[in-house]
């Protein structure tokens, strides 16, 4: 791993990546028109930002890697997103409780590092929390429209939180790379940004009729590379092209 | 080396000023508030741009077009993007304004006239045909990542709305 800021970079930045990369197979696929606009505007959103913290990433590291290097010439172990992004789309109760999650850690931790002491990242941040609170409201008012609608929606709606309830930690996850940003002012404190986390999903939960799930089993991980099944499938897909036709562009 | 006169710069700004958004042809970049400053130094010149969205797919076109628009005014440029302070439509001028009304979108509000936060009623957006206050959003998301599917319940014109952010 290279310096503190730069592994926070990749952590920031293959959040977005991956996510990206699963919204996009949904392209097409979504139940109304709309959503299909919506899940390619939201892929977009996080793919922008994923661009702007490599390209930030690679400069810290000063090595010349740029943003094509990064996304498309790693390996699994070398990916630092939360196991949560990774997951599979499942229904679209599942995709939308993701997002829910995602969404709702997004907008504490970019709203924070607005006032980050690293400029870059602040103004990075500060055009990403605009993009973050827009998902939001998008997420909330499908999870409350399913979770509060038919028998059928809310059973789903519930199983798809469930589903996507025991990877909640691995976005918190700190370790000593989140401690020495910390002190310096870079990164915010995640006991503050969870406790924002924690009243949003609250609230949404309430509103929808849905329950937070008691089970207390949680898969961390991946901020140090250790992912579930599925990242290593995600990434052939979306790497193959650059890897077979290096340096290629249309 | 040619070192630009006043009087040149502000021939390469109003060419530069004139590149129009791809993706919304009746704006200009100046319009838009995505130009922020032309500049030049030792007879080059330095055009600061910042995004509207992070993943705006129309900003390597934008760059593209203001290479050329420099190029055209005699001189050679390089396009800078700063993302602090981040963009907003508040930046967008009155003119920027009324030629979206007549183009058919919706312009956007003033930011922080709806509240943000989760599962709230957001602002009056207005009918850009009828003016009706009366319109109800269609999607959250639109043919761009810069705006939102209305309807007018007047009218019944289907519309975009250029969102406030």
């Amino acid at each position: 791993m290279g310096s503190p800021v730069f592994t926070y970079l990749l952590r920031l930045g293959d959040d977005n990546l991956i996510l990206s990369q699963r919204l996009g197979e949904l392209v097409s696929w979504m139940p109304e028109l709309e959503e299909d606009i919506a899940v390619a505007n939201l892929a977009l959103d996080h793919l922008g930002q994923a661009r702007n913290l490599f390209t930030y990433a690679g400069e810290v590291e000063g090595l010349g890697r740029d943003e094509d290097d990064l996304a498309m010439l790693r390996d699994e172990r070398e990916y630092f997103n939360a196991v949560m992004c990774e997951q599979p789309n499942g229904d679209f109760g599942q995709t939308m409780a993701r997002q829910l999650f995602v969404d709702a850690y997004q907008v504490p931790v970019y709203e924070a590092l607005t006032g980050s002491s690293d400029e870059t990242l602040a103004g990075i941040a500060a055009k990403a929390a605009k993009e973050a609170r827009y998902h939001l409201r998008h997420s909330s008012t499908w999870v409350v429209r399913l979770g509060d609608g038919t028998a059928e929606s809310h059973r789903r709606m519930q199983a798809g939180i469930e589903a996507m309830w025991p990877y909640i930690d691995d976005l918190f996850w700190v370790d000593g790379v989140d401690d020495e940003i910390r002190e310096a002012g870079i990164a915010p404190d995640m006991t503050v940004v969870r406790d924002t986390f924690e009243r949003t999903v609250a609230r949404v939960l309430a509103e929808a009729t849905l329950e937070a799930p008691n089970d207390p089993y949680q898969r961390t991980g991946g901020r140090t590379g250790f992912h579930t099944e599925h990242l290593g499938h995600i990434l052939p897909e979306m790497q193959n092209l650059h890897r077979a036709h290096p340096g290629v562009s249309w | 080396m040619v070192s630009a006169t006043g009087a040149d710069l502000g021939r390469v700004r109003a060419a530069v000023a004139a590149v129009s958004d791809p993706e919304v042809p009746v704006l200009t970049i100046d319009d838009l508030g995505v130009l922020r400053s032309v500049e030049e130094a030792d007879g080059r010149i330095l055009v600061t741009i910042t995004p509207t969205y992070s993943g705006c797919p129309a900003m390597q076109f934008i760059e593209d077009r203001i290479i050329e628009a420099v190029l055209d005014a005699g001189f050679e440029g390089e396009v800078r993007t700063v993302f602090s302070p981040a963009w907003t439509t508040d930046w967008m001028s009155d003119d920027g304004r009324r030629k979206l009304r007549e183009y058919g979108i919706a312009p956007p509000n003033p930011v922080g006239s709806a509240d943000e936060t989760v599962l709230t009623i957001r602002a009056v957006v207005r009918c850009p045909r009828c003016d009706s206050a009366d319109t109800k959003p269609v999607s959250e998301f639109g043919s761009t990542a810069c705006k939102a599917l209305y309807q007018c319940n007047d009218c019944h014109e289907p519309f975009d709305y250029f969102k406030e952010l």
